[in-house]
């Protein structure tokens, strides 16, 4: 049976900082959709723009129509990010009152943070502003779940792991088994499936 | 299996160049050829993987212009080719492509051109559907991704139908963007190579492969254009959706028909506007244009960057006045849509909703102020040289020793990662001051230095990466070295085309398709012009800022420092640490030591962080890449490192 969106289409936003691993958790998620039998499409930019900068992944899910790379401001239903205030920059862009956010609580420091020149909140207050911009939200530490994996950059699929277990799309372990049977080396499988596991468990 | 290989009816999700690279493939593609440039790499790179079992030949040609001219000697004997570059790259191809397309091609050729709107990865958003006008060569630009694919497979076709080149037009949200995509059949007969030549020089099957007699060919040319309209006229690759009298024509390609069916959703507008879907944008069809025209009186272009569509239509509609009757038109040129950047579905909707008089649903109210509040408390996030990452080192050392110098010397940037230094609060000092296209640092560095005489008497000095060495500095340094050009040139060499992915240069011994190859040492080339040659490791700051200095003081001729050092995300370095890294809290003086926080104001690796409760210097373990230079830039030697196991 085919299962069905809870909202159609969804527009997902997939956030990080260049060199957490966006763009393959993108993929890995688009493809768990398409294989499901939905129209998907992503938008993202990658090249340069990677360097340490901030990077975003526009993921759309349809059981009807194409649609544009990239999501109207205000018009995300999910924000899953793999640093917090990433999470704050798509949220004041993209957010609405009935967006559904997933982040990642731990902290990778912009240039402009290190030199002293800006100030980066608090997790409370990246919590209480989360409050404020959505209908739903979980800060999980999925960094720290992915080191004593063994690779921080594991955290992504961590993520995906919990998206799983937050019923907000038609996606779950067997889907990404599947997905990353395709798509993965079988030397990789294993530890994925593990990090998937873990981030289940996390909400 | 590898992907781009699905059976026939498959549905698969492809990224816009991987539908490319399939289209290329089911069109029975034999040679691919071109130069790595975001948004383009993946084509050639997805077409590297196959290569083998689908019996091609690829090549990341060391500039566009070579990758072009390869390409056109597949097709010239009768195989079907494809040369894929990024926008600024068909500059560079230009020269021979208006040659190319004066002599005509024989298997079917195509130019791939992935462009790159707002430049998220470029410095510039230079398009190059103009030379499709200028040159006079069919210009085709898909609109979703399933079109990527089956427009790429039909511009083998039509270039075989009018023996010339087609050039196929992409941007970055249609390249890398994803989406599903049903194969279609790969073919299972192999094309032999035949380059036949004894024939007249009309004969454009057998004849010697020649852009003369310049006007009689030129007239060939213009009927293959003829003759392209034609097709364009019929292709269903044009079309249009939406009521039959709609009070307003949006005429639209590549992505921006996908912006404007959104925006038309958004405001709820299925009604009352209609899209003119054209992805054949030159020559454009004038019987089709004439047929949608004629619906309305309003009409809005939505296009990227420059009004290319909105000039040709409005030259059009001039010439059919009479048929058609006065039209209002709404794009770039009145500003209703912006002149500059990439469009969105905003963009458009609000441009849309301007002309409609009609309303987007907003937020409410209470919530855009919630955004206000906490829009101001988000830190921006600057783009930076990653951990690890040799190039922090190497502009160490050159202000390093431009400081020593002490006369201000001018630094001349080029096309790279090492750009940052130039855009970006990368590192906190300013030491590039031009930069513009490949291999024309070294150029204004040899005309800067030529300027003492007029009373510009300053250290010059030039740099590039290994790549760009090859693609286009060595002109330029013969013409140095020729005319006793007084300048310091720096090669950061980082061992590959590391911005856009890692793609092999000439510079290694081993070629796109995986065959051991001879390596091209950029040492050997400068000793060979005359210069005077030093290679150094850009992670020993001594050594490095020693030998830079020396060269800036000796005067009149050109010296070369090579900076060798692999990038931090090469796949044979990633994710290795050489060093352990840690702070001696105890050893750190924090704000009292006198240094201004040099490690972390000014050095500026994301990984060394600042403690704000202990007011000291902080390694995040995660993030550090283990290369160690920070050891060596402590006055307190507060950094140590540790040799990390294995």
């Amino acid at each position: 049976m085919k299962m069905s969106l809870v909202k159609n289409p969804t527009n997902i936003i997939i956030t990080g900082v260049g060199g957490q691993g966006n763009v393959m958790a993108s993929r890995v998620l688009a493809g768990m959709l398409v294989n499901a039998g939905f129209i998907v499409t992503i938008g993202e930019t990658f090249g340069m723009s990677q360097r340490g900068g901030s990077v975003m992944s526009h993921v759309r899910v349809s059981s009807t129509s194409i649609l544009s790379p990239q999501i109207p401001q205000g018009r995300a239903d999910i924000i899953i990010a793999l640093e917090p205030v990433e999470a704050l920059r798509v949220l004041v862009k993209y957010g609405n009152p009935d967006v559904a956010v997933l982040a990642n609580s731990r902290m990778v420091y912009p240039m402009g943070v290190i030199t002293g020149e800006f100030t980066y909140p608090s997790l409370d207050e990246v919590k209480s502003m989360f409050a404020k911009l959505s209908a739903k939200s979980w800060l999980i530490d999925a960094t720290s779940v992915a080191v004593d994996l063994g690779n921080p950059v594991l955290s992504n699929i961590v993520m995906i792991g919990a998206l799983a277990d937050a019923s907000l799309l038609p996606i779950n372990r067997r889907a990404f088994e599947k997905e990353i049977t395709k798509s993965m080396s079988a030397d990789k499988r294993q530890i994925n499936l593990t990090a998937f596991d873990a981030g289940a468990k996390m909400l | 299996m590898n992907k781009l290989l699905s059976p026939a009816k498959t549905e698969v999700l492809f990224m816009g160049n991987e539908a490319i690279a399939r289209g290329a493939l089911e069109a029975g593609v034999s040679v691919a050829t071109g130069y790595p440039g975001t948004p383009s790499s993946e084509v050639i790179e997805k077409l590297a993987e196959v290569a083998q079992e689908k019996n091609l030949y690829v090549e990341w040609s060391t500039n566009e212009k070579v990758a072009l001219e390869v390409a056109a000697a597949a097709s010239f004997a009768g195989l079907r080719s494809m040369c894929v570059m990024k926008q600024n790259g068909v500059n560079v191809a230009s020269d021979f492509l208006l040659h190319l397309a004066s002599s005509g091609t024989r298997g079917g050729i195509v130019l791939v051109t992935c462009e790159d709107p707002g430049a998220l990865s470029s410095v510039n958003e230079g398009e190059s559907r103009y030379f499709a006008r200028m040159l006079e060569i069919p210009l085709l630009e898909p609109a979703s991704l399933q079109e990527a694919k089956d427009l790429t497979k039909w511009a083998f076709e039509l270039s075989e139908k009018i023996r010339n080149i087609i050039v196929l037009r992409s941007v970055t949200r249609m390249s890398h963007a994803s989406g599903n995509v049903i194969c279609g059949k790969l073919p299972e007969k192999y094309r032999t190579a035949r380059f036949v030549c004894d024939g007249s020089f009309m004969d454009p099957l057998r004849g010697p492969v020649v852009s003369t007699p310049v006007v009689v060919k030129h007239n060939l040319q213009q009927k293959k254009l003829q003759k392209t309209r034609e097709f364009f006229e019929k292709s269903p690759f044009n079309s249009y959706s939406g009521p039959k009298h709609p009070e307003l024509l949006i005429i639209t390609s590549s992505a921006c028909f996908l912006y404007s069916k959104e925006a038309i959703t958004m405001l709820g507008l299925q009604k009352r506007v209609g899209i003119l879907k054209l992805s054949c944008t030159w020559p454009l069809p004038p019987k089709l244009l004439k047929k949608y025209l004629r619906l309305t009186d309003k009409i809005m272009i939505v296009e990227e960057v420059l009004p290319f569509l909105e000039e040709n239509i409005k030259v059009a509609a001039m010439g059919m006045l009479k048929e058609t009757g006065i039209k209002t038109f709404y794009g770039k040129m009145d500003k209703t849509l912006p002149s500059v950047g990439e469009l969105n579905p905003d963009l458009v909707a609000a441009a849309l909703g301007k002309i409609m008089k009609v309303k987007y649903k907003s937020l409410p109210a209470g919530y855009t102020k919630e955004i206000q509040k906490v829009t101001p408390l988000i830190p921006p996030r600057e783009q930076t040289f990653c951990p690890g990452c040799p190039h922090r080192a190497s502009f160490w050392n050159i202000n390093t020793a431009l400081k020593l110098d002490g006369r201000e010397g001018i630094v001349c940037g080029d096309i790279g990662c090492y750009a940052m230094a130039a855009l970006f609060p990368a590192i906190g000092f300013n030491t590039v001051r031009t930069l513009h296209s490949m291999g024309s640092g070294t150029g204004l560095a040899s005309g800067f230095a030529k300027l003492a005489a007029f009373g510009l008497d300053k250290p010059v000095l030039a740099l590039c990466g290994d790549s760009t060495f090859y693609h286009a500095v060595i002109p330029a340094l013969i013409n140095a070295q020729h005319n006793r050009a007084d300048i310091t040139f720096i090669v950061l060499d980082n061992a590959g085309t590391a911005m856009t992915g890692f793609q092999p240069h000439p510079g290694l011994a081993i070629s796109t398709m995986g065959e051991a190859v001879p390596a091209v040492d950029i040492s050997k080339i400068c000793e060979a012009i005359g210069a005077k040659v030093a290679v150094s490791d850009p992670f020993d700051l001594e050594g490095t800022s020693k030998i830079l200095t020396s060269f800036m003081a000796e005067r009149g001729s050109l010296k070369v420092l090579i900076m060798r050092q692999i990038c931090a995300l090469s796949p044979e370095k990633k994710g290795k640490k050489k060093y352990l890294m840690q702070v001696k809290e105890e050893l750190c003086l924090g704000e009292n030591c006198g240094c201004n926080r040099l490690c972390t104001r000014i050095f500026r690796c994301p990984a060394l962080t600042w403690d704000r409760t202990k007011k000291k210097a902080l390694i995040d373990e995660v993030i550090c890449a283990g290369c160690g230079v920070c050891y060596s830039i402590c006055p307190q030697k507060a950094i140590i490192r540790t040799e990390a196991a294995g």
